[in-house]
């Protein structure tokens, strides 16, 4: 029944991994312990894991999110750790054949599970809400794309513990991940985890296209979407536009492993050069998939606390559009050493140098939106300037990278390492967290703690330098990548460094644990606690009602004049407390506002069945109840709706 | 001739008898004429080549407009952004791989 599967797959002679095993054991069953003890299997099943509520979901995402990236961190530190002690004879702690499955699996685990999941994630908080949407567009589907996504992360996590993990990088070129040079399960972990995530990150990518195209709210035309939203978009095309190529690709690789297929094999007419084409294709798109949220986040945050409008929300518009099509015509400066003469490495180099261009000018928009603004020095902002830092300094090393002449010296040298960490942890990584702890509030009804979470970005900022200057050096040096050992003086001292580095950037780690506990801890201080739905002053619409919001987000479909609406709103004080949360529907043939004059007993009885009533804020462990007693609002409101449709209908045909 | 049946379903129109017939016939001419260039061995290998794969995109449209309902009234113009993305998306990426996989391949000497 299990096939070739035998107890000798199960690694029981790497210490680090029966330790592992053990950990993994021990706090699993801690966790389905305390499920169990405190009763709440029945809610976790209704409430979340069968849950179709975007905001559910993308909390369930960035969950998923979090945890991954404890386990690609602790990739991070046994890398850095190995390579500071494996010098000049010394072997290390970390085996060949355990280092290789580690490096491959740190990439593979942070691009597809921990960036992704979490860009996903806040896109599903976040846009249908920016938008006045009561969900995305195909809510079951939503939820199908997170299964698949965590499903392939657990098939990852079982790699450690059965079998092995691939040992030819994230991205698995042939030769090396053919049959012949790898006949191990560690590919096939990867082919499968890779394709289910894929698929899973197409249809979300789908379902996000149709939300944003046609549930906007009334009025919301294109140039009035929040810039979020914009980045979410141009993000959302480009999942459709190059997921499909992954896809394909890994699914050739399967046919040449499984059925014998030359389609990236040495012989038969293989070509490799073709594999890391069509990988790039989608590769390369895929990093300003993961960026362009952050510059989202970053927008948001900036001019929510700079107190002044985003900075030329048309220039950033079309930069995020400009950044969208062109990180689609640069895919081969992966690979400018393969052998391509000099007419396809100047395109591409010149392709990839342009795109500085439009980063460039959001920057400066960022730069402006500050300029002369009232800036709050939060966490947040902190998160924004250590990003404006870091990723300039990432920005010029890739451009240095583009001239294919560097490119020869500097090809999978250290210096790509330090690069490409550069510009993902300090856009993509600085960015989620800057929107987490941004839109934390919204999501949970508490702020986040702000002490911890300064402390957590002076560790990650300063141990990002620590950390990567050291392999920016050793890159000059000539160190490569993926190296397990070395005999150079010179590179040990800058990987001790850098093992320092991943220290601190582990202590920035522990302090952001802190922080979620804090908070937690602490959500019910009224200086925590978010009554007003609007903590920050913000200037988009998510921000028009309650924290946590119902289920069904906008009781009332909110009608839109122009950018920032809300914000506007605010200051002529129309968005008074009560015009935002007495119970009120919307007509779904004129989309004009219904007031519900229904007599007061129903909805007080209404109240009584579903304890807090749903329009009204509820602390997070009253979120149990309030999804069952929204979901009685909207039956509540359907239903007077339709006995009232006498009163409604003079209004309907005046409009 | 569809403008009738788009009155009932919103963004979409099927076509007529007619239109299927027409496009029938010129698919059916399409294809009977790219397999008698080949199996008359009417022209040289290159030409032939050359003279199948237009054919070949003239079918694509022939298919798109009358099978697929494909014109440029208002009520297509989703379908006819989804379709020039995707056009532009198999240029660039089947172009582009074949701008570069023929560049190595000339370099490298595997001719």
């Amino acid at each position: 029944m299990l096939g070739k599967l035998t107890l000798s797959a199960i690694p029981l002679d790497v210490p680090i991994l029966v330790g592992t095993f053990s950990g993994v054991v021990i706090v699993a069953l801690a966790v389905l312990g305390a499920i169990t003890y405190f009763g709440k299997w029945g809610y976790l099943w209704r409430e979340w894991l069968t849950s179709v509520d975007h905001k559910r979901l993308g909390i369930m995402y960035i969950v998923l999110a979090l945890v991954m990236l404890f386990r690609g961190f602790a990739d991070a530190i046994m890398m850095r750790s190995q390579l500071a002690l494996a010098y000049n004879g010394n072997p290390g702690y970390l085996p060949p054949h355990h280092y290789d499955q580690i490096f491959s699996a740190h990439g593979t685990i942070m691009i597809f599970f921990m960036a992704m999941a979490f860009m996903t994630g806040l896109l599903n908080v976040i846009v249908p809400l920016q938008i006045g949407a009561r969900d995305v567009a195909f809510p079951f589907l939503n939820s199908l794309s997170f299964w698949m996504t965590t499903i392939s992360a657990v098939l990852i996590n079982v790699s450690l513990f059965i079998g092995e993990f691939a040992q030819c990088g994230w991205l698995v070129y042939p030769p090396l991940s053919e049959q012949q040079f790898s006949p191990g399960v560690g590919v096939d972990y990867y082919i499968w985890a890779v394709q289910l995530a894929g698929v899973g990150t197409l249809l979300t990518g789908v379902n996000f296209f149709v939300t944003i195209v046609k549930m906007r709210a009334p009025g919301m035309g294109w140039m009035q979407m929040p810039v979020f939203t914009w980045t979410a978009f141009v993000t959302v095309v480009l999942i459709m536009a190059v997921f499909p190529v992954l896809t394909v690709t890994l699914g050739e690789l399967a046919l040449d492993r499984y059925l014998g297929m030359h389609f990236f094999t040495n012989d038969g007419g293989g070509s490799v050069q073709l594999y890391l084409s069509l990988i790039w294709t989608w590769g390369h798109p895929e990093v300003y998939i993961l960026v362009l949220p952050a510059f989202g986040v970053f927008s948001e945050i900036t001019q929510t606390f700079s107190r002044k409008p985003l900075f030329g929300y048309r220039v950033m518009v079309y930069a995020t559009l400009a950044i969208g099509v062109l990180s689609f015509i640069v895919w081969a400066h992966h690979f400018f050493t393969m052998g391509a003469g000099p007419n396809v490495n100047a395109f591409f180099g010149v392709a990839t140098m342009i795109i500085a261009v439009p980063t460039g000018v959001k920057i400066f928009n960022w730069l402006f939106t500050m300029y002369k603004g009232r800036i709050q020095f939060n966490g947040m902002m902190y998160w924004v300037m250590g990003f404006m830092i870091t990723f300039s300094i990432g920005g010029m090393t890739g451009v240095m990278l583009a001239m294919p002449a560097a490119d020869f010296v500097l090809h999978n040298s250290l210096f790509l390492i330090a690069h490409f960490h550069n510009v993902i942890i300090g856009g993509v990584y600085f960015g989620y967290v800057a929107g987490l702890n941004f839109w934390w509030p919204k999501v949970l009804g508490f702020k986040m703690n702000e002490a911890w979470g300064k402390r957590a970005f002076w560790c990650w900022f300063v141990g990002f330098y620590l950390a990567f200057v050291p392999l920016y050096i050793a890159g000059f040096e000539g160190m490569t990548r993926r190296m397990n050992h070395y005999d150079n003086a010179d590179w040990h001292v800058q990987m001790q460094i850098a093992a320092l580095g991943a220290a601190v950037i582990a202590v920035g780690v522990v302090c952001q644990l802190m922080q979620i506990y804090v908070s937690i801890r602490d959500r019910n201080l009224p200086e925590s606690r978010d009554f007003t739905g609007d903590p920050w002053n913000a200037r988009t619409l998510e921000w028009s009602m309650s924290s946590p919001p119902p289920a069904y987000n906008f009781a009332i479909l909110p009608d839109i004049h122009g950018i920032d609406t809300f914000h506007t709103e605010k200051q002529l004080g129309r968005r008074s407390y009560e015009a935002r949360f007495s119970p009120r529907s919307t007509c779904r043939k004129t989309r004009l506002p219904v007031s519900l004059s229904v007599p007061s007993a129903s909805y007080s009885a209404l109240q009584r069945s579903g304890t807090s009533g749903g329009l009204q804020h509820s602390p997070l462990p009253a979120c149990s109840r309030q999804s069952s007693c929204a979901a009685s609002t909207m039956m509540w409101i359907i239903m007077s709706r339709s006995a009232k449709s006498n009163a409604t209908r003079p209004i309907m045909s005046a409009h | 001739m569809s403008q009738a049946s788009t009155h009932q379903h919103e963004g979409e129109s099927h076509g007529s008898f007619a239109s299927y017939i027409i496009g029938f016939v010129i698919a059916a001419i399409l294809t009977v004429a790219a397999f008698a260039i080949v199996e008359m061995h009417l022209m040289s290998p290159g030409m032939t080549f050359g003279v199948i794969s237009a054919l070949a995109v003239v079918q694509i449209f022939v298919h798109l407009i009358y099978f697929l309902h494909m014109n440029s009234s208002s009520s297509q113009s989703w379908n006819n952004t989804a379709f020039a993305f995707a056009v532009i998306c198999v240029l660039i990426i089947i172009g582009g791989t074949i701008f570069i996989i023929h560049d190595v391949s000339m370099n490298m000497m595997s001719r």
